[in-house]
Order: structure tokens, then sequence, then C-alpha cells
């Protein structure tokens, strides 16, 4: 061999500039054939930008792509799979009423008399799907694969399109910590055929356990590369953040009352006519002044449990069963009477449920408060008393920049959370439900809702937190429910559980 | 500043492209201009001619524009205004003998619930059946017209002549006209749009259910996590516009023709929707729209009589190529762009 | 009469057939389709003067279909290129549709009204009924066996993947729009030189929205598409079998409550059926890259 080896793919000097934000600012990246190669940092700090301009979807600014050695200019990314690179990206790249095979082929059919050889074609895939072990029923409409599997398509579809370097973009989000043991056993295999594979994430213990080389990008730069054996989490997490990190902040043991903020009772949604339940008779209950944590992966029903309780009216919520909140039975009580009850909602996806990202922040402090007696007097709105409750909130809570009349839209994603937290505490709050309550903010903002949601457990709210973090489940809640296909599978009270038992319940086992 | 200049490019723009259409015509677009600007303007009959054509048009532009802000399109509004003239005109023609101002009030009423009905409809169906108002409007537009027609022909009819209109209403019915436009039949109606539409902008901007409606326009998944029943705001809001479009009926009625006339409207309907789009489903910016529309209308209405070969159908291609210009998200953001770098 | 009533709903279903047809081409890729009452509209106005100047229904359909393919055009410039809202410039279309229609008939013949008719000998007579039939079968194995088909239902359910496939989203979408067009141009072509003897003004009356309905209650495949199409077909076949027949008693129901019969069933149809229909997901939404 060469002393000096060409690597399957190497990034020199890449820039990329999005409006005023830097998203790449000169990365160099080098990644060796036959490697499995991790490429880590937190939200926004470019990982993803680096990774979509080696495949092709948009152009660098500035700076070159080698792969094998040869420079390439790509202006789609039919030019980075032409040169063997294949991407499986967050959100799968998969049409649901669509089967397998469909979704495999697309944009790469083999062609027989101008009609789709889909036959030819499943033969080829059944071969790859054995070659490396990677079993998938082709025929299946993607949609009612379990997500683990629909990310085997999606690794499917990069064999198919023969692709040597394979790139993987937070692949471990969907899936269970069982499930991801598999995803690593089968990226192993596919290094050990030969194929070099970037994986892209920002948990360090995914890193450790399977990548040869790290990458750690922080700010759109490269703060260090190391090969893995020779680093620790604590290192790549301060290479990562740039300072010492706290992991958690400390969290003081919980005082509940003996009042019940939140009581469900046997809620289920579905399973009429022999379909599938979405949510199969959940009963639990939260006490105020305690956080009750709903451990689980995503897609487990969590979303279709925080809609029944907040929307228990609705026929499409829910098919039977009983919500009490403070008392109170609201199962046939519409939305709006029962956020009356001082029940505060910080939503799963802020800006698809929690913002009207084209209008000012004042309007968006006022969603939903709209009606109450602090905002409007028979039916018309005190604008003013608006402007004076809303410059203070968004003072308290940090909210920048401190206008009332920038559009919701063009604050960042912790910014965004820190008005839904402000907005929402307006209601001094007796139940909060706090779902997904810090994906894709920075990490100060993640300290600061933190420390405010146990604030409002000690002022004697009830909290239901669901996270598909366990982390942020573990440090926060008091008592954890683990949900698994719908129904609730285990509890456990704080320090009583291990990320890995809890890890085993959420794989349903 | 943008939100000035981009409507009024569009117009610019809109009309440089529709008169350039006229070339094929044989005729100079200048030429076309000129007619188009003396009919409109030209006496004060004809002032109050473009101000007689604005003032549906200020219904009709607020009829597309509410529901436009709760993110429903109003395709539906030469229905509803249909509607609400025959219920004017129904009410008139069968009390007669009702005195002013009662008179004129219980028919305004009339138009304004015939047209809240025809509203309703289509967003009862879009709220709790799921179909789509742009084709329920449409359909309801047909349907509307049907009705009409049976009302004015078999129930309706006026035995003192062959055209198919309505019996006249009683003359305590009639709204006053002013008298300084030579004629032109321009009535209280024009003040009373004006007025509704201020009502409007106070209902969108200064109200709860006004901040609703909103909401539900800009983030349906929002609101409803808000508690805002979307449905209910959505039926709201097309009993609004449906309303507001039935108020036709007042200018038209008792202020014009004194009956109902089958085809009376040269699809003020339509119309309202470039009106809405160009003021930007503001309402001071459809008043203004309506003005400019109402001076088209009446410009264009000569056409026919002043030229060889170019109809007054020119103005709709006008208004069509002005709601495309306003309409082009991507040539605006382009230019903004063009213009920062 | 049994016969009589099947033989006019399968000649009126026609045109509804073919705009449906090119309804879903737009609608699978992703792009409403509103603009098609005026894209039947130009066609029906493009095929009769073709066959006036022509002498020829063949020809004239072929102009039908361009003059449909382009305002089909200029839809898709707005659309795809200015990513403007689809309804509005949908309405803007049909606007120019009905504005240009009489502005170039003046020219052309000096009426606004409608076009001189077209003699019985240069007039379709069931060509365009076997052709929409061929069709439907034609477009039913297009989208499922090649392709070009795969790629507009990715277009329209998951553009981002079909990118990420190394296919052009909008260039797919481009297509499917201009095909669209033409497909109802052939439409309006069926109104003017095969079910009547001209075009006349603002003939299309509704039909264009009438075939995108059948495209929904049809949930965008091409043979239950036809099939609603012959539904509201049937309906305004009972129409004008209906007019000046007394059906209770000796007096003939208003012909005004039979003409809105296929207005009625259209809205019944929608507010029975949509609920359970599923439209293409990224239906409305312009394809921009991230």
């Amino acid at each position: 061999m060469a002393a000096e080896t060409t690597a399957a793919v190497e990034l020199r000097g890449l820039t990329k500039q999005f409006g005023s934000v830097l998203a790449n600012a000169g990365v160099n990246l080098r990644v060796e054939s036959g490697t499995i190669h991790g490429v880590i940092g937190e939200n926004g700090a470019g990982k993803s930008t680096a990774m979509k301009m080696l495949y092709g979807i948009f152009p660098p600014d500035a700076g070159e792509i080698l792969v094998h050695g040869r420079k390439c200019a790509w202006t789609s990314p039919a030019d980075a799979i032409a040169a063997g690179i294949g991407m499986v990206h967050q959100h799968f790249m998969l049409a649901g009423p669509y089967s397998a095979l469909d979704n495999i082929l697309l944009g790469d059919e083999p062609v027989r008399w101008g009609v789709i050889d889909r036959k030819g074609a499943r033969m080829r895939l059944e071969a790859l799907s054995r070659q490396y072990g990677l079993p998938v029923d082709l025929n299946q409409p993607v949609e009612q694969l379990p997500v683990g599997v629909q990310q085997r398509v999606e690794i499917l579809k990069l064999l198919y399109r023969d692709a040597k370097i394979l790139i993987l973009d937070e692949p471990t989000a969907v899936l269970t910590p069982q499930e991801t043991n598999i995803l690593f056993q089968h990226l192993k295999k596919l290094r050990d055929e030969g194929k070099t594979i970037i994986l892209i994430t920002h948990k360090l213990k995914e890193v450790m356990s399977v990548t040869d080389r790290v990458t750690v990008l922080r700010a759109g730069k490269v703060t260090g590369e190391l090969p893995t054996v020779q680093t620790s989490p604590q290192e790549l997490a301060n290479l990562m953040v740039g300072r010492k990190v706290v992991l958690s902040i400390e969290v003081p043991p919980a005082r509940p009352r003996d009042e019940t903020a939140l009581e469900v009772a046997g809620l289920s949604l579905g399973g009429v006519a022999g379909g599938r339940h979405k949510l199969s008779d959940v009963n639990f209950s939260v006490k105020r002044g305690e956080i009750v944590g709903i451990a689980g992966v995503e897609g487990n029903g969590q979303s279709e449990l925080l809609q029944a309780i907040l929307h228990p009216h609705e026929p499409r919520c829910r098919t039977s069963g009983r919500v009490s909140i403070l008392g109170e039975d609201v199962t046939s009580w519409p939305a709006a009477k029962i956020r009356d009850l001082g029940v505060a909602v910080i939503p799963e996806d802020r800006q698809r449920e929690g913002l009207l990202l084209a209008r000012p922040v004042s309007e968006n402090f006022l969603l939903g408060l709209q009606r109450s007696p602090a905002f409007s007097r028979a039916g018309f709105l005190l604008t003013t008393k608006l402007q004076a409750a809303a410059a203070p909130a968004i003072q308290e809570y940090d909210v920048r920049p401190r206008e009332l009349t920038i559009p919701a839209g063009k604050l960042s994603g912790g910014n965004q959370q820190k008005l839904i937290v402000a907005r929402e505490f307006q209601r001094r709050p007796r139940l909060l439900i706090a779902a997904q309550p810090t994906r894709g903010v920075d990490v100060g903002a993640i300290e600061f809702i933190h420390t405010r949601i146990v604030h409002a457990r000690d002022d004697g709210a009830g909290v239901l937190l669901v996270s598909f973090e366990l982390d942020e489940i573990l440090t926060l809640s008091d008592r954890i429910l683990v949900m698994y296909e719908g129904r609730i599978v285990a509890e456990f009270r704080r320090g009583e559980v291990s990320e890995r038992e809890l890890g085993l319940k959420m794989a349903g086992s | 500043m943008r939100k000035l200049l981009q409507p009024i490019l569009a117009v610019v723009v809109g009309l440089a492209l529709g008169l350039s259409f006229t070339w094929f015509a044989g005729e100079s677009p200048w030429h076309i201009l000129r007619i188009l600007g003396k009919s409109a303007f030209g006496s004060g009959y004809d002032l109050g001619m473009t101000l007689f054509y604005s003032t549906p048009l200020i219904f009709t532009g607020l009829s597309v524009a509410v529901p436009f802000q709760a993110g429903l399109f109003n395709i539906g509004a030469e229905g509803q205004l249909t509607l609400g003239a025959l219920a004017a005109a129904a009410v008139g023609a069968l009390w007669p003998a009702l005195p002013w101002p009662l008179a004129p009030l219980l028919a305004g009423l009339a138009a304004f619930l015939a047209g809240t009905i025809w509203g309703v409809i289509p967003g009862w169906l879009r709220a709790k059946r799921g179909s789509h108002e742009v084709i329920n409007t449409i359909m309801l537009n047909f349907i509307a017209a049907g009705i009409a027609s049976y009302v004015t022909l078999y129930l309706l009819k006026n035995p003192d002549t062959q055209n198919p209109e309505t019996r006249p209403i009683g003359a305590g019915f009639l709204i006053h006209q002013f008298a300084m436009f030579g004629g032109a039949p321009l009535s209280t109606a024009l003040p009373l749009a004006m007025f509704v539409a201020g009502l409007v902008w106070i209902v969108l901007w200064r109200t709860v259910v006004g901040f609703e409606m909103r909401a539900v326009g800009q983030n349906e998944t929002a609101a409803r996590a808000a508690g805002i029943d979307a449905g209910r705001i959505r039926i709201l809001a097309m009993a609004l516009a449906g309303g507001l479009a039935g108020l036709v009926g007042v200018g038209e009625v008792l202020g014009n023709a004194g009956k109902f006339r089958l085809g009376f409207s040269p699809e003020y309907g339509f119309m309202g929707i470039a009106v809405a789009l160009l003021g930007r489903n503001q309402p001071a910016g459809v008043v203004a729209a309506a003005l400019l529309f109402g001076a088209l209308h009446k410009g264009t209405a000569d056409l026919d009589l002043e030229t060889e070969h170019v109809t007054r159908e020119v103005s709709l291609i006008l208004q069509a190529l002005i709601i495309l210009s306003v309409s082009a998200e991507g040539l605006w953001s382009w230019m903004k762009r063009r213009g920062e770098s | 009469m049994t016969a009589q009533l099947l033989a006019s709903t399968l000649r009126v279903s026609t045109p509804l057939i073919f705009a449906a047809l090119g309804g879903m081409f737009a609608e699978r890729s992703g792009v409403i389709n509103i603009a098609l009452e005026g894209m039947m509209l130009i066609g029906a106005f493009g095929a009769a003067v073709g066959t006036l100047v022509g002498h020829s229904p063949w020809f004239g359909s072929a102009c039908g279909m361009a003059a449909g393919l382009a305002l089909a055009a200029i839809y898709g410039l707005f659309v795809i290129r200015l990513r403007a809202n689809q309804i509005v410039a949908g309405t803007a279309i049909n606007m120019l549709a009905m504005g240009l229609t009489p502005f170039l008939c003046k020219i052309l013949y000096d009426v606004t009204g409608s076009t001189p008719a077209i003699p019985i000998g240069e007039r379709f007579q069931s060509a365009p009924l076997y052709l929409s039939w061929a069709l439907v079968v034609v477009c039913f194995l297009w989208m499922k066996y090649t392709p070009t088909g795969l790629w507009v239902s990715f277009a329209g359910e998951h553009p981002e993947a079909l990118d990420t496939a190394g296919v052009r989203v909008n260039r797919v979408r481009w297509i499917a729009v201009l095909v669209s067009g033409a497909l109802a141009g052939m439409g309006g072509a069926t109104l003017s030189i095969c079910l009547s003897s001209s075009f006349s003004r603002n003939m299309t009356a509704g039909r264009g929205f009438m075939a995108l309905a059948a495209l929904i209650f049809g949930k965008w495949k091409p043979l239950p598409t036809a099939l609603a199409c012959l539904l509201f077909g049937f309906a305004d076949a009972v129409q004008i079998r209906l007019q000046g027949v007394p059906v209770w008693g000796d007096k003939p129901i208003p012909v005004q409550f039979i003409q809105i019969l296929p207005y009625v069933v259209t809205v019944l149809v929608l507010a029975g059926f949509v609920g359970r229909s599923r439209p293409p997901k990224a239906i409305g939404t312009p394809f921009e890259k991230a």
C-alpha cells in the first residue's frame, strides 16, 4: 500500500451560508475507506448541512468535495448517487402508501418493454437482503412496516444503487435501544463487506460504541477529529459544547400533594371493527406537585394520548375511557373549557401546534388566552392590556429579541419554545402537559426550560412530561411510565430504574 | 412600504400586459387606455357609474377577504349575492306597503340572511363533511342561478314586461340616490359599503372572534391546540362572507333597479376575488381595489361601442393578469433578493 | 328509453373523463388543478376554430389540446416556477380563459357569443367516446407500470423522496401539468366539436369543476374516476331527458330544478364520500429544495 492512501471522502474548507446564518464555516473532514466514521455535534452545528452538500442536495458556497480522491461538483443527488454515495435521511424518504419495492426502485427502475421490471428487481433485492442480513417484506406498503424495518428499506435502497459510501443522519432517533443495537450490528457487517459509513448523531454513547473515528462539529466548524478508542464521552461533550457541561440539572425531591391533577381511566382509541388499537386501556394519574414522565419510542401512542387528554370529546381522539382533571370529569368538555381549568400545554411540535409563525410575537402570546377576561371584554380584544402583559413576560422568560412586533417564525427554535412557555405559564398552571419540551433547542434553553418545569411542579402543578429523550425523562421525572404499542407497560419511581431496563421495557419486553 | 408597492406594481404589470393584448385586435393600447380613462372618469355621470360599480365590489371583495383570513376560499359570492338580491326584491314585492325606513331595513336584513344561508352551506360542508369549499361554492353558484331563475319566472314574475325580472318593490323600499352624478344610480349603498368595510376591520382586528378566524387561517392545528373550535369559526366566517355578498342586493334592488333582474350581475362575485387579492384581504385595501376595478369595469363597458374589435371581456383578462401578478410569490421574493444584492 | 339514456350518459360523460384524467396527472403530481375549467374552455374554443380552419375534427382537437397546453404552461409558470398559491392562480387562469375566448372570438368572427356553426360532416361522432375509454385504460397502465407513472405519484406523495432519488420533482410536475392541460383541452374539444356544433361563451358551465369532483370522488385513480364521471354524466343526461317531460300530474318539473341536478349531485357526492378519500400528501405545496 502507498504511504498516502486516498480517503473515501474528503471535504476541504466546505462553507455554506443560509441568509444570515453561517451553517458551515470551512469544514474539513476525512473519512477512510471501509470505516465507520461518526460526525457529532449539537442541533444546528452544521452536521446535516455538510452531509447534504456531500450528497448534492445543495452546492457549497466555497470549498471542495473529493470522493475517492476525485474532485466532485454535484448539481443534484443524482450525481452523488452515480458516484456511489447514498444517504438515509433522518426523516425517511419513503412514501407510505406505496410498496417497499416501489420505494426502493424509485429513480432507478429496471425497465423491460417500457414497463418496470418488478420481478427482476425483486429477485436482486432478495439476494441483497440475504447477503447483508436485512429482511424486509417488499410487497407491503411502507406505512404498514415498523420503523426499524422502514430503516432497513432505506438501507436496501442504497445497496440497490450500489452505494459504496453510506451516510446515516440521526438513524437512531426513532429506534428503541434494542433496535439500535440491531442497526449497529448491520452497520458493522456492512463495514466488514467493504462499505464506508458516515454516522451523523448527537448521541455520545452511539459514537463510542460503533464508530472507528469521530469528527466533532460546533457552530459550523470542526473542533476535533479523533480515533474513537482514544477519546471519552466527556471529552467529546466538551468539544461539542465548547465549555465544561453539566449534563443534567439538580432536581430536588418532589412533595406531591394529596390532590389529583390528572386522571385517565380506560382510555382507548381505535380497535373498532377489527382496527388496530392506537391506545388501549390506559390508566394512570398525576398528583399535583409531581412530575410524571412518559417514556417510549416515538409512535407508540404518546401523541394519541395527549390528543385524547386535551380533546376527549372528539370521537377521532378517543373511542372509550374517561379523563378527569383537577377533580372534574372533563370527558365531554370542549378543549377551551379544559384549558381554562388551568391546563398549560407545551406541544410536541411547536411550529405546527404552538405558533402562528407569520404573526407577531404579541399575537402568539395571545393565542389561547384571547377569551380570558385579562385580555378581552364583551368579545373585544384589550390590545393595550395585551402589550402591557406580554412585554414583561418575554423579559421574564428571556425571549430574544425582546420585541413584540417581529413574526414568531423569525425567532430561533429555543426562543420560540420560551415564548410558548411564557404564554402557557400565564395560565398559572395546575396541570402542565409538556411534550418534547426541549426538542431541537440549544443547551442554554434546555436548562432554562427544565428549571421552569421543576419550578412549576414546586408551585403545585401536576406535570405530565412526554419525551423521547431518556436522559430528560430520567432527570426530571418523579415517576416514570413506559408506553409501548398504546399501553402503559411499566411504572417506576425516581432512581428505581436503569437506562438499560427502561430501554427493554420501551421495546416491549 | 413593500405592502403598498407590490399591489401597485401588480396593477401596472397586469394592465400593461392586458392592454398589449389589444394589439392583436388591431388597436393601439394607448388608445384603449385613453378610452378607459375617459369612460371611467370623463364626466360626473361616468364617475357616478364607476362608483356605482365599485359598491357591489366592496361587498364581494370583503366576502372573499373574510374567509381568506380564516383560510377559506369563497368563490361563491356570485351565488350569495344572487340570492341576497332576490330576497330583498321578494320582501319588497310581497309587502310593497311597508313604510320607510322599516322597509329598506327589512329588505337589507333579508338580503344579508339569504346570503348567510348560502355561505353557511359550504362552510358547514367543509367543517363537518370535509368537502372542499372551492368546488362546493362553485356548484352552489349554479344552483343559486337556477333558484333565482325559477323564483323570477314562476313565482314573482313581473306581468308588465317580457324581461326576466320580478314585480317592482314598494316605494317605501327605495333608498336615497345622489343627485350630483348626472343620473347615475349611485345610492347610499356606497357609504353603507364603506361603513361595513370599517365594521369588518373591527371584527377582524379588534374582536376575539376575528382573532380566532385569523388564527385558524394562519395555522389550524395551532388554533385547535389552543382550544379554538376551527369548524365553528369556519362556518362563522362563511356565514359572514355570504351575508356580505348578500348586501350587494341593497345597492342593486333598493338603490337602482327597484326589482330583481335575472343576470344583473356582471360576475361581481368573481371580480370580488380579484378585489380581495389585490387589496391583500384587508378592508381598506378592498375598498381601494374595488374603486380601481369599478373604474376598470366602467371603462371597459364602453369598449364595445368605441372600438371595432375590442370587447368588454378585456376586463376579465386584465383582472386575471392582475391576480396572477399579485399571486406570484416567487417573483416578488426574487425581485426582493435582486434588490438586496 | 333506457338505452337512449345510457347512450346519452356515455356521450355527456366523455368531456368529463378527458378533463378528469388530465386533472389526475396534475393532482397526483402534487399540483391542485382548479384551472381545469379554463383549460377546457380554451380547448373548446381552440378546437372549434381549428375545425373551422382545417375542416377536420382531428386537426381541430389537436388545436384544442394545444390551446389547453398553452394555458397549462402559463399555469405551470406561476404555480411551479413562481410558487403562486395554486387555488388563486387557478382561479385567475379560469378568468383569463373566460375573457380570452370571447375576446378572440370577436377578433376572428366579429361576434362575442359563439363561433360559426361547424358542418356536421366535420364534427366528431363517437370517436372521442372510444378514445376517452381507451385513455382510461392507458392512464391506469401508465400510472401502475411505468417509471414515469411512479415518479408522478411520488412527486405528489413525497417529493423529497423523489428528489433524493435523483429525479427532478419540478420537471415531473411540469410535464404532469402540461399533460393535464392537453387532456382538459381535449375534453373541451369534445364539448364544442362533438356534443355541440360550435363554441359558445362559457360553454363548459362548471364541467371542469365537476371533473375535479369526480377525481376526488374517484380517489385520484383512473378507473374509479371514470366511473364517477359516468355518475355526473348520468345526472346530466337525466337532466336533458327530463326537460319538458311531465313527471307527476300533468305539469312538467320546472326546467330550472332539472338543470341544477348535476350540481346538486356533485355537492351531495362530495359531502358523502370525500371524507374517506385521501389526497396526495404534498398536494398544493410548491416544491423547494431544503
